[in-house]
């Protein structure tokens, strides 16, 4: 395309996003509401699939201990957790550090149980060469003397993934049928478009205009719909995220699982969700383009 | 040049608008196609510029094949046309001379090349000095001349007119044909339908008289009425 033709389409396109006023301001607010949601949602679902590896790639399996159990004893229980071959390192906490750590992440209403009162167990948390020996390393330690109960993070891996798939499933039909409300709306705005320049589209068909000519302007115009629709959602995700990462990660600081830093994340979700804008945008313009150039 | 062979044209409503035509029209030619109302003169000339398709029949104009042509192929076709109807289709927030230079930017021309052309083709119809005003500011002729300048800017080979004087008093009709005539005197084909009887009789080319989808008469020189016709 010849640079004066760009330049020429990119003019039109402006000059009827102005003219179309609240009709193209109803469209910019479609695109903004469906981003919105898409990008809490994408953000959500990739937060959750990330904790949810993370989960599945512990290499800790929690080993709590009887109640009443004698230090001498305790130590014989490390000893042959030690003999097995998976394990890596074992590291003690007591009931006392256990109920520390939750108050730390659930608030100080759990510091009632302090003193006798507290429902924990001593733990041994015995960390395994691979993530896939936890479930073996569980399962015999289960059997050992003076132990209560043997955790590892496989089974709440398989709750989270469980999570992931019915966000997924939900997230993507919402977002679909939002993203085809959109793309209504906006190839509605620009059949006005179409409509009040139908003058000039019979003209430039009679001239010799090709169809990808007349169709250009209006699909820029879709195109800038899109995107200036996704500013808003751009900001509001940022900001938001940057917040609830902040808040979230003090509470798993404790764990061993992290939510998806901002950066390099940040900046993903915002090109995915301009490039949906424009799509959605461009799309709604070629649908509602295609019954004017028929022949 | 134009050749229809057994061209029909049936639409879809089920009338026959256009009944086996056959019938060849030579480059530099200037032809009138008449006939009452609803007798199939615009269908016909519609299917010149691939308005419409044939039902049945070969349309060949220039190179192009019309009947299997490709519609990506219709915009490259169209400019070797020059196209003009009764009600101008001008728009109107352009002026004259933007109007005129309208269609030669859509189809790309280089800016300069525009410039010259524009200014060529108002010269030729008479208009050099209405070049800044708006259509509404015109006359019905002079907006006429507007849309003909225009139909030749990109140097048709063929002008077809559908009815172009059908909204002008007889006087400002003749200074419409005396520049369709100039065009056609310097090598363009013109294909003109009318009902108008003076026109047709004062300013003498070839007649295709069509009645009812079907041509009755396809004469040289000839005039609008079939029996002054057999007189002359
Ligand atoms: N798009 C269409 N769909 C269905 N029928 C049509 C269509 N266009 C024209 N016709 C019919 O075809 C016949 C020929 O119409 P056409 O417009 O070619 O006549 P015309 O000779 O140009 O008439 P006029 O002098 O009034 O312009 C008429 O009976 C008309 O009703
Ligand atoms: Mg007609």
């Amino acid at each position: 395309m010849k640079l004066a033709t760009f330049k020429r389409h990119l003019v039109e396109s402006f000059k009827s996003l102005k003219r179309n006023g609240w009709m193209s301001v109803a469209a910019f607010s479609a695109v903004t509401v469906t981003l919105l949601l898409v990008g809490v949602l994408l953000t959500i679902l990739l937060n959750v699939n990330k904790i949810a590896s993370d989960v599945e790639n512990d290499v800790q399996v929690r080993v709590l201990i009887n109640r009443g159990t004698a230090q001498q004893q305790r130590n014989q229980l490390k000893n042959k957790l030690k003999a097995e071959t998976a394990v890596k390192k074992i590291t003690f906490s007591s009931k006392e550090h256990e109920l520390k750590n939750v108050i730390k992440s659930y608030g100080k209403g759990f510091k009632l149980f302090g003193g006798d009162g507290n429902p924990l167990y001593d733990v041994f948390i015995v960390q395994t060469k691979e993530p896939k020996q936890t479930v073996q390393i569980a399962r015999k330690a289960k059997n050992m003397k003076f132990v209560y109960d043997a955790k590892y993070g496989g089974t709440s891996a398989k709750r989270l993934f469980a999570i992931v798939n019915s966000i997924q499933r939900w997230g993507m039909g919402i977002s679909l049928l939002l993203l085809f409300v959109a793309v209504f709306l906006i190839s509605n705005t620009i059949r006005i478009t179409i409509l009040s320049r139908q003058n000039e589209i019979s003209i430039m068909r009679l001239v010799g205009a090709t169809n990808s000519f007349i169709r250009w302007p209006f699909v820029l115009e879709g195109a800038w719909t899109g995107l200036f629709g996704a500013m808003l959602p751009l900001i509001i995700v940022d900001f938001g995220y940057v917040w609830t990462h902040r808040v979230l990660s003090q509470t798993l600081a404790s764990t061993s699982y992290r939510l998806l830093s901002p950066g390099v994340f940040l900046v993903e979700i915002d090109a995915l969700l301009i490039l949906i804008g424009i799509c959605i945008g461009a799309l709604g313009a070629t649908f509602s383009m295609r019954r004017f150039l028929k022949i | 040049m134009i050749e229809f062979k057994h061209v029909s044209k049936k639409y879809a409503n089920q009338i026959t608008a256009v009944d086996n035509f056959n019938l060849k029209i030579q480059q530099g030619e200037f032809v009138y196609v008449i006939g009452p109302s609803g007798a199939g003169k615009s269908t016909f000339i519609k299917m010149m510029y691939r308005e419409e398709k044939p039902t049945l029949g070969q349309i060949k104009v220039n190179e192009y094949e019309l009947e299997k042509i490709k519609n990506s192929k219709i915009p490259f076709f169209r400019r070797e046309l020059g196209i003009v109807f009764q009600d101008f289709k001008l728009l109107s927030k352009l002026t004259v001379f933007e109007n005129i230079a309208y269609a030669l930017q859509v189809i790309e021309k280089d800016p300069v090349e525009i410039k010259k052309r524009v200014n060529h083709v108002l010269k030729l119809v008479k208009l050099v000095s209405k070049g800044a005003a708006f259509p509404a500011e015109l006359s019905g002729g002079e907006q006429q001349r507007v849309a003909i300048a225009r139909a030749i800017a990109n140097k048709p080979s063929i002008l077809i007119a559908d009815e172009p004087t059908g909204n002008l008093d007889p006087e400002t009709a003749e200074g419409i044909m005396k520049i369709l005539e100039k065009i056609n005197i310097q090598g363009t084909t013109v294909v003109m339908a009318t009902h108008n009887s003076h026109i047709v009789n004062e300013f003498r080319h070839r007649v295709i008289e069509i009645e009812n989808g079907h041509v009755i008469r396809d004469q040289d020189e000839g005039s609008f009425f079939q029996d002054e016709a057999s007189n002359f």
